[in-house]
């Protein structure tokens, strides 16, 4: 029934002597939407580099539908630390390039907009569409694709429209308003044709009642693209709103998880989170 | 076979020297400003220059020496007011740029003044006389510059560790931002290393072009770049490291012009094989290993970069 | 939903592009005047050394400001690619009866055949590709300074080895390659060897027009957005699903081929070729060229190239004389004072207008109205 688009087991990521994330072990399943929280520095942003493959993991591995995307045994000085752990279990090692986890249909925003400062809101959206051209390089060059070009900007067109930013479409994209840029941003993950989404912190920056269009717009693109979606989030109505499922992190490790309910009841979190709390 | 290696390996070492002391300017300056200060060799080429013209006018040497290094210091701190300043807050593929411009401006000016002719550089008594070591002639200034540059660096590793400014140079080169933050002047101490890196250029380039003989508007370039690999050979920002790398590279450098002798006389080969042309060449390909096996160089500190 | 509906924003690009109209015609008027100029002013004229040499520095930087400008990988290497450019083109065709006078210390060389001028430009470019796949492979993972002083040395070696005594045969060593077809060979003759149709400036301007129009649709096209994404942020263009290693290798790879025409186009210009010639002084001239012109813009490099070789070639020249107005002689002028005020120039750029003459402009933007262009100039 349920099919495991998401899973990561035991996966630890170590930077020198810190440990940012520590044998994490969890999964998300098709069609949720799953939200990891936890305090600044928790190791959120961590988790997912180590996801989209912007970090190899230290140990453990992540797969996606069932098929391992990552994959990271110790070696050098980490050797010894975990030594014993998981002996000769992680043999071979599967790491994949952030474009590689992108082709198989893993899409991310950032937390700090990243959008590409010298291009269009459009030509923006069109770089995502970019992995899959059919067309060579040298077609592509001398343009014989025209149709298939053609073809590329009435759909990005159209995705801007829904996200009612078309007559935006020649403007430069850094000089939209914040709210917009993080709306571009998804347009632009939207445009890779993903099946699993990865908002890092959506709604920072933006005020109660933007927040609320954002989870409605959530729910909507989640519906509309047929999206499994997990998100870090920092503000608690949003996160308690959507989320199927909630996880929480603490300096690495994950201290609690559940339905929205039993994760605001639960004593650790609210240790974890006591005077921390922005709502 | 020692008497065949020998004098390469002694003007491979006075080299080094000499490398050691232009690779300082390069290091430190990476260290505090994270720039290739292309101009850094055109620096040390106007040195020549001014030992060149400022002798000539018939001081005695001990005003000379002294005059062409504060001087080689001064132009040092303009170039940084004037060229490098203004664009703190730019990309850094301008201020790049801006060193390209600077080394191409002070590579005209010296072909203006000098009609682009080579000049001879002044001889000066007692470096450049001959001496022999284990049966190999060689000049004083060969014998000297190991040692001068020994002790040069041991006092800047004294000046760093041991001293305020030293201590507001390492602060800058860990953490621009937080160092400016705490109330250190951070154009000051850009200044100073600069003036530091350019002094040390400019007793180079005594002692290089007493070994050279002549100075052209070009002469800097090649030694400039040899001294940049050597600061990246040995971990950019570390200044022990660019010591040894510049002392390997001049040694290597070195053996590489006489490998063909060498070779020859040791009987492995029968005819020459003109392999002196890649005595550049040799420093470029290291340069290229070091930077894909371990691009942080012997001695470098590894960093990471934030997503 | 996705069917073909009439898009409001679609609509002013269909409509007529009086940007793209006065391009088309600013550049049929600039072939034509070449042309006509050709046939009447003498061809000894300063003129034509400086379109000729114009055309060749416009088409290099272009290629270099695809690499540096367009793609934002700073490379310094381009020197390199040009010297294995010209040499790949005057090795190759050499008349074979020549090949004795040039290669006198070397038998005459092993290379005795010689090709046709237009296969043997686009192998100049095809040879500097290869190299430069084989240079990109380990340094095109290093970041910015890195990555332009490991082209910077490559370009060195390229030089050592092309100087190399044994490789002498076929690189005539650390002598000149001459005789082989030059620009002037273009004119068209008639039996007593006199000229009767000029097109020794036309045909460069075609070479590298033709070349540059290649780039630009590259620019425009789905990979031309990538390279871009990667000048931008590397890390969204990762996440975006654009492979770094292999469009960064693309870019360095098309960069180099135009830059080994561009080379093979120096060899005909000064019709001989020597690898000493191609230091890093040249790659600097270079990239000065393309910072004078803008970063990330194809008209301002052409501009620029052609403003650079007028005022080097022609224009500053009296500035390298002493000259005289009536009996006053005029001072500081004598041998290298051009270059002197051309490094002021340069410098003032570098400082203070750091967009250079068109920041990332292109021609058809300058007779476009964008209303909104202030707007996204605010930034």
């Amino acid at each position: 029934m349920n099919e495991r688009v998401l899973e990561l087991d035991n996966v630890t990521m170590q930077f020198g002597g810190v440990v940012a994330v520590d044998s994490l072990s969890m999964y998300v399943d098709k069609g949720e939407i799953v939200a990891l929280i936890g305090p600044n520095g928790a190791g959120k942003t961590t988790a997912f580099n180590v996801i989209t493959g912007v970090y190899a993991p230290t140990n453990g591995n992540v797969k996606l539908r069932g098929k391992i995307i990552a994959q990271g045994h110790p070696t050098g000085k980490m050797k010894k630390l975990y030594a014993g752990t998981h002996i000769g279990e992680y043999s071979r090692l599967v790491s994949n390039t952030p474009d590689r986890i992108t082709e198989m249909g893993v899409a991310r925003t950032f937390q700090n907009i990243r959008l590409f400062k010298g291009m269009t809101v459009l030509e923006n959206v069109l770089v995502a569409r970019h992995m899959r051209l059919k067309a060579g390089l040298l077609s592509s060059a001398l343009h014989l694709n025209l149709h298939e070009e053609r073809r590329i900007r009435q759909e990005t067109l159209d995705l801007l429209e829904m996200l009612g930013m078309e007559e935006l479409a020649n403007e430069n994209a850094t000089s939209l308003p914040y709210g917009k840029q993080r709306y571009l941003e998804i347009a632009r993950a939207l445009a890779t044709e993903p099946r699993l989404l990865l908002l890092d912190e959506p709604a920072a920056g933006m005020n109660p009642q933007e927040t609320d269009e954002l989870s409605d717009f959530i729910r909507k693109i989640k519906e509309d693209f047929k999206l499994t979606v997990f998100l870090i989030e920092h503000h608690m109505n949003l996160v308690m709103d959507i989320s199927d499922r909630i996880y929480v992190l603490d300096f690495g490790r994950l201290i609690a998880d559940g339905t929205p309910e039993m994760v605001q009841s639960n004593p650790d979190v609210i240790a974890a989170y006591l005077g921390v709390d922005e709502e | 076979m020692l008497s065949t290696v020998l004098p390469y390996l002694l003007s491979g070492i006075s080299v080094g020297g000499q490398y050691a002391l232009i690779a300082i300017g390069y290091t430190m300056v990476y260290g505090i400003l994270r720039l290739i200060n292309f101009a850094h060799g055109d620096v040390f080429m106007v040195a020549g220059i001014l030992m060149v013209y400022i002798s000539s006018s018939g001081l005695p040497l001990y005003v000379t020496i002294p005059l062409v290094l504060v001087l080689t210091a001064l132009i040092g701190f303009l170039i940084e007011r004037m060229a490098y300043k203004p664009l703190r807050t730019a990309p850094r593929m301008s201020i790049m740029i801006s060193a390209i411009g600077v080394s191409y401006t002070l590579q005209n000016l010296v072909l203006y003044i000098t009609g682009g002719l080579n000049q001879f550089y002044p001889v000066i008594p007692f470096i450049s006389e001959s001496v022999t070591i284990f049966g190999a002639t060689t000049r004083m200034v060969t014998v000297i510059t190991p040692v001068l540059t020994l002790v040069l660096v041991i006092l800047l590793v004294l000046l760093i560790n041991h001293t305020k400014i030293g201590m507001a140079m390492r602060a800058v080169s860990k953490d621009f931002e937080t160092s400016q933050l705490m109330g250190i002047k951070i154009n000051s101490v850009i200044s100073i290393t600069f003036v530091i890196g350019s002094f040390l250029a400019g007793v180079g380039s005594i002692l290089y072009f007493s070994n050279y003989t002549t100075v052209i508007q070009t002469s800097g370039a090649m030694p400039g770049l040899k001294a940049f690999v050597a600061a990246v050979f040995g971990g950019i920002g570390s200044i022990p490291g660019a010591v040894v790398g510049a002392f390997i590279i001049g040694i290597c450098e070195n053996l590489i012009k006489g490998l063909d002798i060498i070779l020859l006389k040791a009987g492995i080969t029968t005819q020459m094989l003109g392999l002196t042309t890649f005595s550049d060449a040799f420093t470029f390909a290291l340069l290229i290993v070091i930077l894909i096996v371990k691009p942080t160089g012997l001695f470098g500190e590894k960093t990471t970069d934030k997503v | 939903m996705m069917t073909k509906q009439v898009n409001p924003i679609q609509q002013p690009q269909k409509s007529v592009d009086s940007g793209k109209l006065w391009t088309a015609l600013i550049i049929v008027l600039i072939y034509a005047g070449v042309f006509i100029a050709e046939q009447t002013i003498p061809a000894t004229s300063m003129l034509f050394t400086v379109l000729k040499k114009g055309a060749t520095y416009a088409l290099v930087a272009v290629s270099m400001n695809l690499l540096n400008g367009f793609t934002g990988l700073f490379s310094l290497g381009q020197a390199g690619f040009m010297l294995i450019g010209a040499y790949t083109y005057g090795v190759l065709t050499i008349p074979v009866a020549q090949r004795a006078s040039v290669y006198q210390y070397y038998n005459g060389g092993i290379v005795q055949f010689a090709m046709p001028i237009i296969p043997a430009l686009i192998l100049a470019g095809v040879f500097a590709a290869i190299f430069a796949f084989l240079v990109g492979l380990p340094v095109l993972r290093l970041k910015s300074d890195y990555l332009a002083i490991a082209t910077l040395g490559f370009a060195e070696i390229i030089r050592s080895i092309f100087q190399w005594d044994k490789l002498g045969s076929l690189t005539n060593g650390s002598n000149m390659l001459r005789l082989f077809p030059t620009f002037n060979d273009f004119n068209i003759k008639n039996a007593n060897g006199e000229v009767t149709l000029y097109l020794s400036t036309l045909v460069p301007f075609v070479i590298a027009g033709v070349c540059i129009a290649l780039i630009v649709a590259l620019i425009h096209s789905s990979y031309g957005r990538a390279f871009m994404s990667i000048r931008d942020d590397e890390t969204a263009a990762e996440a975006m699903g654009i492979n770094l290693a292999r469009h960064k290798q693309y870019a360095f790879c098309i960069s180099s081929f135009f830059a080994g025409i561009g080379g093979a186009m120096l060899a005909m210009y000064s019709n001989s070729v020597q690898a000493k010639s191609f230091t890093s002084a040249m790659t600097y001239e270079i990239l000065l060229i393309v910072v004078i012109g803008g970063i990330g813009s194809v008209t301002g490099s052409c501009l620029s190239s052609f403003l650079f070789v007028a005022c080097s070639e022609w224009w500053l020249r009296f500035m390298d004389q002493e000259q005289y107005i009536g009996t006053w002689k005029m001072p500081l002028l004598r041998n290298g004072f051009r270059l002197v005020v051309f490094s002021v120039i340069i410098m003032i750029v570098v400082l203070f207008f750091r967009q250079g003459i068109m920041g990332k402009r292109e021609l058809p933007d300058l007779f476009r109205r964008k209303p909104k262009a202030a707007k996204g100039e605010m930034k």
